[in-house]
């Protein structure tokens, strides 16, 4: 999960710098990374297993995909969002387009990009634990053993932890972006 | 001459109107050279095709000597001092780091970034020991356009650029601010262009006045001659006055 977050972000946050800052790639990307999201997770596990086969592969891709939108979205949201007499000053004053990324826009942004993150982390806990139906592993299995043999206690055991494990995961992503981000006002 | 432009014109690609309609002056050390002109006229426009954020259909700008095409935009850019009509300061940097961010990425040592960032609050009005860590939200309106003016100073350019930098301020700050930029100019010895559409700031502080109305340079010439001009441009400019 911390692996698929992980690739979600290194492909989403350089789609979403694009997507801002080309708006001919606004449309397609965003598109693409909707529908993905809309396809069912077990559907998705079903078009995957074909290319990567029953295992860990087809369920960290599926996370990745899942975690992609939001993180695109957001990092889009926020760098659009940035004043625009700030860029201009930016530009004006002969700063590169690097470094006016670098020191400007992700800096500002890295607000809605960090609650992307957190929403892109909790989605995947989601998806993971259903990923126990095509023989990924993880809490999923005992809720799906525990569904197919009627035993509560077992349904618990794997419940419990994916639903302490989602909230604690934002939890600690809430504190991260309170730390981190620049607070507006 | 620190600035010269030479029949400057632009026009939007696909839409044939020209925003900039051949237009020539030069700014030499020392001197103010205010542009005039209604909303819409041309100056922010104007502007920025001598800095590179706009490229100029045909003619040409030359800053200290060397044509303006010829130096990489940002290259060009770090010897212009630019202050933009909204001031633009980055929100998430105190004070001392946006008047220091140039010289900062010059790779300057800190500790003369430090010394240069104190001299340049303090030439601006500005207390550096209350203001260098305030971020700009703890900032009067007055006190914005004084960083913003330092940050553009920071590199010590020969040329300044601004574009109505007092522009939203109540009369009283505003007539101090001016008063202190005359002081500042002459001190300084810069060429700057001072763009505004308030005839008595552009009276006070330049020492030649160009007016622009559609695109089109009306009049250029001293403050003196700009009062006694017959042109009905700047008569109805001297009216509002
Ligand atoms: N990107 C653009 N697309 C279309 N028209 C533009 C664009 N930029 C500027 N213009 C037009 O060019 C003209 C000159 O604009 P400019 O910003 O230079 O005016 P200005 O003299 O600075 O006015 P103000 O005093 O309101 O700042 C205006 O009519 C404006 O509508
Ligand atoms: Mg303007």
């Amino acid at each position: 999960m911390a692996i698929s977050t992980g690739l979600a972000l290194l492909f989403g946050l350089p789609l979403g710098v694009l997507v801002a800052h080309h708006p001919a790639w606004r449309r397609p990307v965003l598109g693409l990374a909707n529908v993905f999201q809309t396809i069912p997770s077990l559907a998705l596990f079903g078009l995957l297993i074909p290319v990567f086969g029953i295992g860990a592969w087809t369920a960290i891709t599926a996370l990745v995909v899942y975690a992609l939108l939001p993180i695109v979205r957001n990092t889009y949201t926020g760098i659009a969002g940035v004043d625009a007499a700030v860029r201009e000053a930016g530009r004006g004053m002969g700063m590169t387009d690097g470094e006016l990324l670098r020191l400007v826009e992700l800096p500002l942004a890295a607000g809605f990009i960090l609650a992307g993150v957190r929403i892109a982390t909790v989605v995947s806990v989601g998806i993971a634990t259903i990923a126990a139906a095509i023989g990924a592993g993880g809490l999923g299995v005992y809720i799906f053993r525990g569904v197919a043999t009627v035993d509560n206690t077992l349904i618990l055991a794997g419940a419990i932890p994916a639903a302490l494990l989602a909230l604690l995961a934002d939890a600690l992503l809430g504190v991260v972006e309170r730390r981190l981000v620049w607070r507006q006002r | 001459m620190v600035l010269e432009v030479k029949d400057l014109r632009y026009h939007l690609p696909g839409n044939g109107r020209p925003l900039v309609d051949g237009i020539s002056f030069s700014v030499g050390a020392g001197e103010t050279l205010v542009m005039l002109g209604r909303s819409g006229a041309g100056k922010t426009t104007t502007l920025k095709l001598v800095n590179r954020l706009l490229e100029p259909s045909s003619g040409d700008v030359r800053v200290s000597g060397t044509p303006a095409h010829a130096v990489e935009p940002t290259k060009l850019r770090r010897r212009i001092g630019y202050v933009i009509q909204e001031i633009g300061l980055f929100p998430h940097f105190t004070v001392a780091a946006n008047v220091g961010l140039l010289p900062r990425l010059a790779r300057w040592p800190s500790d003369r970034i430090d010394a240069r960032v104190r001299e340049l609050l303090a030439l601006v009005g500005l207390e550096p020991a209350e203001f260098a860590a305030r971020f700009p939200h703890q900032l009067s309106g007055g006190q914005r356009q004084r960083v913003g003016v330092a940050r553009a100073l920071a590199l010590d350019p020969q040329l300044l650029l601004l574009d109505e930098p007092f522009g939203a301020l109540d009369p009283i700050t505003r007539l101090e601010l001016q008063r202190e930029f005359r002081a500042l100019a002459s001190k300084l010895g810069k060429a700057a262009v001072f763009v505004t559409h308030d005839v008595r700031e552009g009276l006070l502080l330049g020492t030649r006045i160009g007016l622009l109305d559609g695109g089109r340079l009306a009049f250029l010439g001293t403050p003196d001659d700009f009062r006694a001009s017959p042109q009905p441009e700047v008569r109805k400019f001297m009216e509002a006055a």
